[in-house]
């Protein structure tokens, strides 16, 4: 793509290349660390607070002109957070942009990971609102900070423990915590824990951008993640009695949507890409 | 076994001006032995025990502790994860208000269970059982067990500290006013719960405390301290009975009797 693609007054990508450079150097330590919360001088975007500029400073230092960018948003590719941000980077870097993750170089995300599994060549960049797992129990950054350097961890289970008295099941079902490559407890962003099991030992590799706590984490490729649990109690995934009223998966994240307003609804694929391929797919064999 | 003494202190120091703190403080502790540090309010006994306990450095003196494996260590030569570590496991800490030492978003359950899942414990089943055995042991009711400590009262939440940091099997506790804020009858069940605790598990106790009738129930051995200073050490009953420096004398004459 040729520089002009670009918004005349602004530079490739909307930051200027000096913050680029820091959020990168940000991100190599996240990488060389994993799982641990790198702090990094966030900057103001043109958006509010927890629409993303997190995720959003991650993508726009490291988009380049010959990527190829998908924006999810709730797995869909349609919403107006999705919309927005894609047409945001189109307007500021002129790169091409996707909606079907296989082509994609570089997925922002918000709550979902693709249901199609990723590859080696792809960045999956997350849009992250609190980054530190440890919160709900210790509003502390200091003894957080200390905690995490110490592996202090037992405050965790906790949680899951306070669950499981009050529901006899682990009843947390997003933004289900982790421990990465053995070490660092994480916050995996507010996904459903129906997709933790994609982080592990993923090929391509996880960014994770929190703007407004200003923290930078990844994951890089094919690194251990692994969800907390009790050993009566394993980690276990979301499953539906339903399947998909468009495409009829039943092994994807379905989302209830309500029909009308006699209480009718239905279930379908919260990832629209993986629904729409599977419906194409069923129309050539059909 | 019991001749090598668990805590080996010499000449600690901390001082915030002159006359606040403590000074030159040394004395063993040997292994299921009850020490009370008794004295006024300013005399320096907490400053003493948050110094023992690995939470605040001395300015000067040394801390010698002798752990489980028989390994003595300097306690303020060790890493500040060593120092967690031991707080955790080997040691516990009641605090006076039973807030600071509580975890009051979360059960009274979870509260016992911490330790445990800190320690590694992680089969639910196993915790559960745990912490009604030991809601048991210091008198809660088990159905209070997924309440939160805020629902309890002054002296339920007091008896919850002490089960959360006992349930580690401790070697060491350190105690700091644990019956102060508490009503006269519910002060006597929790002294006779933790005379019960520390004999049933031969606990080391260093008991914080200004109530002389504390002292004389729980402590086999007194440090009286003012101004900072040890004025008297000695067996409770000798100490309590025949006070030797003036200050003890006014302290012991001063304990009202109904």
């Amino acid at each position: 793509m040729s520089i002009e693609a670009v918004r005349s007054g602004y530079n490739f990508a909307y930051l200027d290349e000096q913050t680029k450079r820091m959020i990168r150097r940000a991100l190599l330590k996240a990488v060389a660390i994993p799982g641990y919360q790198v702090p990094f001088g966030g900057r103001e975007m043109p958006m509010p607070y927890g629409w993303g500029t997190g995720g959003m400073q991650v993508t726009a230092a490291v988009i380049g002109a010959d990527d190829r960018l998908k924006v999810i948003d709730q797995g869909a590719d349609d919403t107006t957070n999705a919309v927005s941000i894609r047409a945001f980077f189109r307007d500021l870097t002129g790169v091409e942009t996707t909606e079907q993750t296989e082509d994609a170089t570089l997925i922002q995300t918000r709550h979902r990971i693709p249901e199609k599994p990723l590859m080696e060549d792809q960045i999956l960049i997350y849009q992250v609102p609190i980054p530190e797992p440890l919160r709900f129990i210790e509003p502390s950054e200091v003894e957080t900070r200390k905690m995490h350097a110490l592996e202090d961890y037992g405050v965790m289970h906790i949680k899951l423990y306070e669950d499981i008295a009050q529901f006899g099941h682990i009843a947390t079902a997003y933004a289900y915590p982790v421990k990465v490559n053995g070490r660092y407890v994480m916050d995996p962003s507010p996904i459903p824990k129906f997709d933790n099991p994609k982080m592990d030992n993923c090929p391509a590799l996880q960014l994770f951008g929190a703007g407004r706590e200003k923290r930078i984490y990844a994951v890089p490729p094919y690194t251990e993640v692994r969800s907390l649990d009790f050993e009566d109690h394993p980690f276990e995934v979301q499953r539906w009695d339903a399947s998909c009223a468009i495409c009829g998966s039943r092994d994807s994240f379905l989302d209830e949507v309500v029909m009308d307003d006699c209480g009718n609804h239905e279930f379908i694929c919260s990832d629209t890409d993986y629904c729409r391929t599977r419906v194409a797919e069923q129309g050539e064999s059909a | 076994m019991n001749t090598e003494p668990l805590l080996q202190v010499r000449n600690v120091t901390k001082l915030y001006a002159a006359g606040k703190g403590c000074a030159d403080v040394s004395f063993d502790l040997y292994p299921g032995e009850v020490l009370g540090i008794v004295g006024e309010s300013g005399s320096g006994k907490s400053t003493l025990l948050s110094c023992l306990s690995a939470r605040l450095a001395p300015d000067q003196g040394s801390i010698q502790y002798v752990n489980r494996e028989g390994e003595l260590l300097d306690l303020y030569g060790l890493s500040e994860s060593r120092q967690r570590q031991l707080q955790r496991t080997e040691w516990g800490i009641v605090h006076q208000h039973a807030r600071d030492g509580l975890r009051m978003g979360v059960s009274g359950g979870a509260n016992i269970g911490e330790r445990l899942m800190a320690t590694g414990q992680r089969h639910y089943g196993d915790l559960r059982a745990t912490a009604e055995r030991w809601m048991a042991d210091v008198e809660l009711d088990i159905d209070r067990i997924d309440d939160k400590p805020t629902t309890y009262s002054g002296g339920m939440q007091q008896r919850l500290q002490i089960a959360r940091n006992l349930v580690t099997h401790p070697r060491l506790v350190f105690m700091d006013e644990p019956t102060g804020g508490l009503d006269v009858s519910v002060q006597a069940r929790l002294l006779d719960l933790l005379r019960r605790l520390v004999t049933e598990l031969g606990l080391a106790v260093v008991i914080v405390t200004h109530d002389l009738a504390v002292a004389r129930l729980l402590a086999q051995r007194l440090i009286v301290m003012r101004r900072g200073q040890v004025v008297e050490t000695g067996l409770t009953d000798q100490v309590l009975d025949d006070p030797q420096h003036a200050y003890t004398q006014l302290l012991v004459s001063s304990v009202l009797t109904p």
